[in-house]
């Protein structure tokens, strides 16, 4: 049995809207899961009620062995660090991390190892007798973390908690959970939208879309073998390049170009998934086309084309010298494609 | 330093308007400070007199009312005891309804909050007489209890610390049922102290509503120990009116400016926790 079970959960708010479909998802202990998705997929939803802060509609969760529907949030032994961190405004940063502490009945002593201990740990020490309001906002993450550290819960659960710190910080903080989580090992689930975030985050992903859970993996399998053409197109940056095409006897007709396959497919209405970084520019590349638009990003350029009506881009390193309006070689090695029946928008 | 007319110009307006509030007070403090001879000859004065340890003495000690009973002391007193009790009774039990309406989603809410509103539209005067029916039934009259209670409820408090608690995000509520904290935790805990602002503004007014009772006391107090500040205003220092003594003006203008203190005085306090609210934001 695993650690955290989802059986068949479903969400239907009162309103109707179904925010969550008969997901299942099994959690192993010191696990870090992330989900990931559009905004509106339901992932926070799902996260919330592991948390306990939703009502299940229908279905099972259980944690550490234990069916926990219907436990109080209080009582699930679980820690949540929120998009807007919800500090309390009123209380200083040491007495936000106790607070929970206090609640559970521990010794004022133990209380302050706990947090002092944690405080270190985060580099927040120097911080403990600040109010909320006068931290910048990493350190109110720091404080967010901590919270959720003092407390030993079973699972940690982190709700966008990245979302509000500017690029750089996000990427220093995203590395430091990480770290943390390592060092604790508690089971945790971090829900995002950022794919970034997912891959560099996750033992596992589970990306969802519109309630549906669309694939489960490491962020190797997902990035190498999205199950559907939502998978495909949300991982990875820039996204992957979807033609729709027909293919006969494994012979892919874009356009005027054609690709031969591996493999000896039919398909009416298929769809080829190519990544960007996938499509290899050289002067005697098989297929030619004009570059519409060049993005400049240091060691990489992306490159914006079309074959006929099809717009793609392409990754490639920035030394090869090209500008919009040229044209350039490049050849799709058949091993590095993806193709997806347009119909059900499955892998095939 | 220069300045602009319009700066003047503004400055002028506020120091009007100023002198517009503060002048009349001073009159009546200055006045009460003359002994009753020179008021009745010379009219109101603006310069200090010499009378004033023997004027406020006066109030203070001497006992007044039809049947000599009450000092003013006494019903400072009253009145003390009155809007204190009707401005703590008021700001809690609004804090407490409020948080109801709010964080407990029952479908009569809205409902009951709408109720709640529109007894703004009949306050004490409309309904005096069943107010003071039940009073009399329940043998209220002639007491604190009796003077408070018809006026504990408040539908304008109970408004404001609605808006207020809909000010704050969910997440707190979550992040402290995530902590451990139950209804009662979440209010004491997070509600009551993130409102002290509201608190005390509440607390103010409600003081100073609670103060300026005149209709509620006077129908519901035939006991003269009972009596507030702002009945004795009409009554007191009266009664030697006929005869040859002479209207005891100094000592009504000591009066009037005595019952000014306790209302300004809970401004004065609460006012710098009011401000020092406004000043640290705390969300």
């Amino acid at each position: 049995m695993s650690f955290l079970e989802l059986k068949n959960i479903t969400k239907i708010y009162p309103n109707g809207t179904k925010a969550v479909d008969e997901t299942s998802l099994n959690v192993e202990d010191g696990e870090f899961v992330v989900f990931v998705g559009p905004s509106g997929c339901g992932k926070s939803t799902l996260l919330r009620m592991v948390a306990g802060l939703e009502d299940i509609t229908d279905g099972q969760i259980s944690l550490d062995g234990k069916i926990i529907n219907d436990v109080d949030p209080s009582e699930r032994d679980v820690a949540m660090v929120f998009q807007n961190y919800a500090l309390y405004p009123h209380m200083s940063v040491y007495n936000n991390m106790a607070y929970g502490l206090k609640n559970r009945g521990i010794s004022n002593d133990e209380i302050k190892n706990k947090v002092n201990e944690a405080a270190k740990l985060l580099e927040i020490d120097q911080l403990l007798s600040r109010k909320p309001s006068m931290l910048s906002g990493g350190q109110r993450q720091r404080v967010a973390m901590g919270r959720a550290i003092v407390r030993n819960p079973k699972i940690f659960l982190f709700d966008e908690p990245l979302s509000n710190l500017d690029a750089k910080l996000r990427n220093q903080m995203r590395l430091e959970i990480k770290k943390l989580q390592r060092q604790m090992g508690v089971t945790s689930i971090f829900v995002t939208h950022d794919q970034t975030e997912a891959m560099t985050l996750g033992d596992r992903i589970v990306v969802i879309n519109n309630g549906i859970v669309e694939q489960v993996g490491t962020p190797k399998e997902i990035y190498s073998k999205p199950n559907t053409k939502f998978v495909a197109e949300f991982i990875g940056s820039p996204q992957m390049n979807l033609f729709n095409c027909k293919i006969e006897n494994g012979i892919v007709k874009i356009d005027n170009n054609q690709i031969t396959l591996d493999k000896k497919l039919n398909i009416e209405n298929a769809c080829l998934g190519v990544r960007p970084d996938d499509i290899q520019v050289n002067n005697n590349g098989q297929y030619r086309c004009i570059a519409n638009l060049v993005e400049y990003l240091g060691s990489d350029m992306i490159i914006y084309s079309s074959m006929g009506d099809q717009e793609f881009s392409c990754k490639l390193s920035s030394k090869i010298e090209l500008k919009a309006g040229d044209s350039f070689n490049f050849d799709i090695l058949p091993s590095s494609v993806h193709i997806f029946d347009n119909i059900t928008s499955n892998r095939i | 330093m220069k300045f602009k007319p319009v700066e003047i110009l503004s400055h002028f307006i506020l120091i009007f308007g100023v002198l517009l509030m503060v002048l009349p007070i001073w009159f009546s403090f200055a006045t009460s400070t003359h002994d009753n001879v020179a008021i009745m000859t010379e009219g109101m004065k603006f310069f200090m007199g010499e009378s004033f340890s023997q004027n406020y003495n006066e109030v203070l000690n001497e006992k007044g009312g039809w049947s000599e009973e009450v000092t003013a002391a006494k019903m400072f007193m009253n009145s003390f005891i009155m809007a204190f009790g009707i401005a703590t009774l008021k700001v809690v039990i609004s804090a407490m309804s409020a948080y109801a309406l709010v964080y407990f989603r029952f479908k009569l809410a809205v409902p009951i909050f709408w109720l709640i509103f529109i007894t703004l539209l009949v306050p004490l005067e409309v309904r005096i007489f069943p107010s003071y029916k039940i009073v009399s039934d329940l043998g209220l009259t002639n007491s604190y209890t009796g003077l408070i209670l018809p006026l504990v409820a408040s539908a304008t408090a109970t408004f404001f610390f609605r808006q207020f608690y809909k000010t704050i995000p969910d997440e707190l509520l979550e992040s402290a049922k995530l902590d451990g904290a139950n209804s009662w935790r979440f209010f004491i805990d997070f509600l009551l102290p993130l409102s002290k602002t509201m608190l005390a503004a509440m607390f103010i007014f409600m003081f100073v509503y609670g103060y300026s009772q005149y209709l509620w006391p006077l129908i519901m107090t035939t006991d003269e120990k009972y009596w507030t500040v702002v009945m004795g205003m009409k009554i007191i220092f009266t009664e030697n009116y006929e005869g040859v003594a002479l209207p005891r003006t100094g000592e009504r203008f000591a009066y009037i400016i005595l019952s000014m203190l306790p209302p300004v005085l809970v401004v004065v306090i609460l006012q710098r926790w009011f401000i020092k609210g406004l000043i640290q934001t705390e969300k």
